[in-house]
């Protein structure tokens, strides 16, 4: 299983096993990552799974689709990296990924 | 243009629901809300007709959508369904022609929404908290012990007025204007079944453009003076380049500020009565409560979703889109019934009852989903955990005395009365 590091905005990190196939949002709410809403459930659709992409990842990941863009662009403090982690999927590929939690969530 | 509604069948008491043939059960019937029965008519909904047709309505017709899932399709797909002219089941009579981002679509509503977020934004919001509490406290200790009082009018409006005139940096002592402007602008029979003088509201909505002018030009001139600029939303809108003139755009100016009284107003209050009602409802949660004063913020979502201020959003089919073996044609409207949706057995577990440790409590309907979820969610749910948060460090019971009484709506769902007594620690 691939391993990711979420680090919260006070720079406590977590590195957990994440399952391949679900989504990054699961692999947080399922260890217990604190931080992160999800109130819509990973339908793209509240904006509160926002997290950041570490710099050294930011390329290697598929483009966001329409849907999410309009909802990161709804977010009152985007940053670069700023991606819905509920529309990116755990894949072998992302072992070793390290993403940041924003301050709030919006 | 529809007829006006006619105010005279208000005493009539409405059939209950089973009793409708289902082709004529119409939801829009804002004494459901008043008389407080509209729950069995939106099980009956959800049941039996999830994606229901009402061809003909003093709203017109319109689409029903009353499942939690089918709602937040409708809701975030923005492109199938416009959320414009506006967001109500009722259409607008001219001189409520204020332009608001709510009720536009991409690309103008992100425009004008990311010019005034940051108000409410959760950084900002940070820094009002203690002005917050601290107001929240002294309202609260200024209330009457044992005597029997309308929390309504004497905690709910008196504190989201207070909070209103924070964010707007509104002079305090002038905060009930906010109130009334924000009662005029939603009280419109045509938009939805509630009741208002049209001449009346004419004149309200004038002085609230009037008042405010004459505010953002003495911020304006305290500026040029050197004065620091704070943090309300006058000054962001004057300090942002899309919305530096927004006062040279009328239409623009007040319909904003009557979307942002509007948005904090009627929901704030009703959450902070619902709270209340809820929890007296349900002893056995009020004592989880004393209990574990941690169950705050759980509660807070909880009982927004319970009481869901705001009980539908409006929207218009851009084509034709099937829904369920359902062709809503391009065109109709269609009413996500939020409060109906909130209710769904299907996605909610035990919907009817009030579980202030419900898992899962954030995942409601009640703030809306997509691009026009509520942008005001942080603040609301801010307030309301502070205010508990300080009732529970002084009274032990918030008694609720008497039966309360409820707005007249198909849209804000509130109550105008709920009479109390508190009891001390
Ligand atoms: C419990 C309290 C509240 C509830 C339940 C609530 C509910 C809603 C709902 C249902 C929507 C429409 C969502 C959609 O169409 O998908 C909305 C939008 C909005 N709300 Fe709230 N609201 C609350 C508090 C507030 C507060 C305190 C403010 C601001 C001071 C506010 C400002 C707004 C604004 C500006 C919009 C329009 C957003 C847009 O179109 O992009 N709301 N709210
Ligand atoms: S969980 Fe709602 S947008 Fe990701």
């Amino acid at each position: 299983m691939p391993q990711i590091t979420f680090i919260e905005f006070s720079d406590i990190s977590h590195c957990v096993e994440a399952e391949t196939g679900k989504s990054l949002m699961q692999a947080a709410v399922d260890n217990g990552i604190p931080g992160i809403d999800a109130d819509c459930g990973g339908s793209c659709a509240c904006g509160t799974c926002h997290v950041i992409i570490d710099e050294a990842w930011r390329a290697r990941l598929p483009e966001p689709e329409e849907d999410e863009v309009a909802m990161i662009d709804m977010n009152p403090e985007p940053q670069p990296g700023s991606r819905l982690s509920c529309q990116l999927c755990v894949t072998e590929d992302l072992n070793g990924l390290v993403v940041r939690l924003p301050e709030f969530q919006m | 243009m529809n007829a006006p509604v006619t105010l005279s069948s208000a005493i009539e008491p409405i059939p209950e629901a089973h009793t409708i043939p289902l082709d004529q059960l119409d939801v829009s019937d804002p004494r459901l809300l008043e008389q407080n029965i509209w729950p069995e008519y939106f099980k009956r909904l959800r049941d039996e007709s999830p994606i229901h047709y009402l061809p003909d309505s003093p709203f017109g017709a319109y689409w029903s959508i009353t499942r939690f899932e089918d709602i937040k399709f409708v809701d975030s797909n923005w492109k199938l369904f416009s959320s414009e002219p506006v967001i109500v089941i009722g259409d607008r009579p001219e001189e409520m022609a204020l332009d608001m981002f709510i009720a536009m679509d991409p690309p103008k509503h992100d425009q004008q929404r990311k010019a005034v977020q940051s108000v409410v934004a959760p950084a900002n919001l940070a820094q009002m908290e203690d002005l917050i509490r601290q107001r929240v406290g002294s309202i609260l200790d200024g209330l009457p012990i044992g005597e029997t009082f309308n929390w309504v009018e004497h905690v709910s409006v008196e504190l989201t007025s207070q909070m209103l005139a924070t964010l707007f940096g509104f002079p305090l002592e002038e905060r009930h204007k906010l109130i009334y402007w924000s009662d005029m602008a939603t009280a419109v029979p045509e938009m939805t079944g509630g009741i208002c003088d049209p001449e009346e509201r004419m004149n309200a909505m004038g002085d609230c453009a009037r008042r405010f002018s004459e505010l953002w030009h003495q911020r304006a001139a305290e500026r040029a003076d050197g004065l620091p600029p704070g943090f309300d939303l006058i000054h962001l809108l004057q300090s942002n380049e899309d919305t530096k003139d927004l006062i040279e755009r009328p239409k623009e100016f007040l319909g904003n500020l009557i979307l942002l009284i509007v948005g904090g107003n009627d929901t704030t209050r009703n959450s902070i009565s619902g709270g209340v009602h809820a929890l007296n409802q349900f002893p056995a949660e009020y004592d989880k409560l004393r209990n574990n004063h941690d169950l705050i913020p759980n509660m807070v979502s909880e009982i927004i979703r319970w009481q869901t201020p705001l009980a539908h959003m409006r929207r218009v089919a851009t084509e034709d889109v099937d829904m369920h073996g359902h062709t809503i044609r391009k065109g109709d409207k269609v009413v996500m019934w939020y409060l109906s949706g909130n209710r769904d057995e299907r996605v909610i577990d035990q919907a009817d009852q009030f579980l202030i440790d419900r898992a899962n409590a954030r995942q409601h309907l009640a703030f809306g989903f997509g691009i026009h979820r509520c942008m005001g969610n942080r603040l609301a749910e801010m307030q309301l955990r502070i205010l508990w948060e300080e009732i529970m460090q002084r009274f032990h019971w918030i008694e609720v005395v008497g039966e309360p009484s409820y707005v007249r709506s198909n849209f804000v769902k509130g109550f105008t009365s709920l009479p109390v007594r508190i009891h001390p620690k």
